[in-house]
């Protein structure tokens, strides 16, 4: 790979697959996705306190969904993300894709952490308690699991190369055994019928909470899209650190 | 094939029959572990009786996951495991036949003792009877799944730790279906659904690990 790429004449589909060109290119992107995050998270919480209507059996309590429901969606797609650059990055030994993999990981696990946590505070005033071993409480706690293990994998090994892959690996596998893992553990619930609660039975949405859980949802793509690429930057530099052009950036000034 | 995996799977044994202690320190462990259990939870027979199961799969994983770290790692440190990867034999069946080898040497161990601990926790006959036939079937899969941490987690400083993160996870299916069996003899139902689901565990278990084991010995040995 190029130490220091020239800028490409055409858009081709491997423009970022070169460290400095992502980094070039994601430091300007950053700003935006930051404004975007603010904006979206501005108008969905407002159309979810204010504009949505109370529910008549939860009170306002239900409006935690706002932030639970796209925080559940995030923590699942994130996985899966992270999982196909892995794949990606071991596969074709792209350096940058593994990269996205490593920087993806904690994000991912933040939001199935949140997901958790905001459920909890959702179930004590609805359920009654903070936590039952519902299906999908305990397959989302199983998740978390596994984000835990990838990055103490990744971050167990030195090796950069071989951290990338054993992590690719074992995402892999994890993607693989998700399903089964639901599976599994929707039977297990269903034998074993000690919580009388539901979590699948969704009632009608009005359209506002709608509107206000999809503005959530983009609000935590672009959030996603910034973090991850600071993140992935931070490790471009750390990985590139002997490099040429890193050290030309780190010679100048205003270190851009 | 079968006779490279023969060959592992005896050079295993043998290495495991020389240090007799050693390979016994997992049955030890599973011993202890859920002989604990009564003096924390109380003697009462009708909780034992209930939480049997579990106790005794949970820790058949935690056992498992004690000595599957051993798999490679004595063969890492004296060069033999490189040989292995060098050998004309393709590494699926050196995988396969050190798997055979954990699981007679730790597996077999756990299947045998588990009636001794039913009988500890007050369980029926018919019970203890399916809590085998489910470790029978469960113990490869375990050691399967074990082969695929140990192999990433080959030569790590906290390999051993690390194991039980990564691969007890993807091991809740199997403990979900071996415990739900032996619930379902008991509350008088058939165990056939869980069975057949445990055994096709083992049949997908056993055609992915080995090939996930030896891509993670490629990537450990890079």
């Amino acid at each position: 790979m190029a130490m220091n790429a020239p800028a490409p004449r055409t858009l081709r589909f491997h423009m970022f697959a070169a460290p400095s060109r992502f980094y070039a290119l994601s430091g300007k992107l950053i700003p935006w996705f930051w404004v975007a995050t603010a904006l979206f998270t501005i108008a969905g919480l407002y159309i979810g306190f204010f504009v949505a209507p109370t529910d008549h059996q939860q009170g306002d309590s239900y409006r935690i969904i706002f932030i639970h429901v796209p925080a559940a969606w995030m923590s699942m797609l994130i996985y899966l993300v992270m999982a196909f650059w892995a794949a990606w990055g071991w596969m074709l030994n792209a350096r940058m894709a593994s990269m996205y993999a490593r920087a993806l990981a904690p994000t991912g696990a933040m939001f199935t952490f949140v997901a958790l946590w905001t459920g909890a505070l959702w179930g004590k005033p609805t359920w009654g308690t903070w936590w039952v071993w519902d299906a999908r409480l305990t397959s989302e706690f199983i998740l978390l699991l596994l984000y835990i293990g990838y990055i103490a994998l990744t971050e167990a090994i030195d090796d950069v190369r071989r951290a990338a892959n054993a992590g690719a690996l074992l995402a892999l596998v994890g993607a693989v055994n998700i399903p089964i893992i639901y599976f599994s553990v929707r039977w297990w619930n269903t034998l074993h019928q000690g919580a009388t609660i539901s979590a699948t039975a969704a009632p009608k949405m009005v359209h506002t909470m709608l509107t206000s859980m999809l503005l959530m949802t983009f609000a935590f793509w672009a959030y996603s899209f910034a973090v991850v690429f600071t993140r992935a930057r931070a490790i471009v530099l750390e990985q590139e650190a002997e490099t040429d052009w890193v050290r030309e950036m780190l010679r100048r000034p205003q270190g851009k | 094939m079968t006779g490279a995996l023969l060959s592992v799977a005896r050079r295993d044994l043998l290495l495991a029959r020389r240090r007799r202690v050693e390979a016994l320190l997992p049955l030890g462990f599973f011993i202890i572990a859920a002989g604990l259990f009564p003096i924390g939870v109380g003697p009462e027979p009708q909780t034992l009786r209930v939480i049997a199961p579990g106790v005794v799969w949970v820790c058949a994983l935690l056992a498992a996951m004690l000595s599957v770290t051993q798999m490679f790692a004595s063969d890492h440190q004296d060069g033999s495991l490189e040989q292995m990867l060098l050998a004309p034999q393709s590494l699926i069946t050196v995988v396969l036949g050190k798997v055979v080898a954990h699981w007679l040497s730790s597996g077999v161990p756990l299947v045998l003792m588990a009636p001794v601990i039913g009988v500890l926790f007050d369980m029926r006959a018919g019970s203890i009877g399916t809590l085998v036939i489910t470790l029978l079937l469960g113990t490869p899969i375990l050691s399967l799944m074990g082969s695929v941490g140990a192999a990433l987690t080959l030569g790590l400083r906290s390999g051993a730790a690390l194991v039980f993160l990564l691969v007890l996870p993807l091991t809740i299916p199997a403990l979900i279906f071996g415990t739900g069996a032996v619930g379902a003899v008991d509350s008088g139902l058939s165990a056939q659904a869980h069975l057949s689901l445990l055994g096709a565990l083992l049949i997908a278990t056993l055609l992915g690990a080995p090939l996930a084991t030896a891509a993670a010995l490629r990537i450990s040995m890079d």
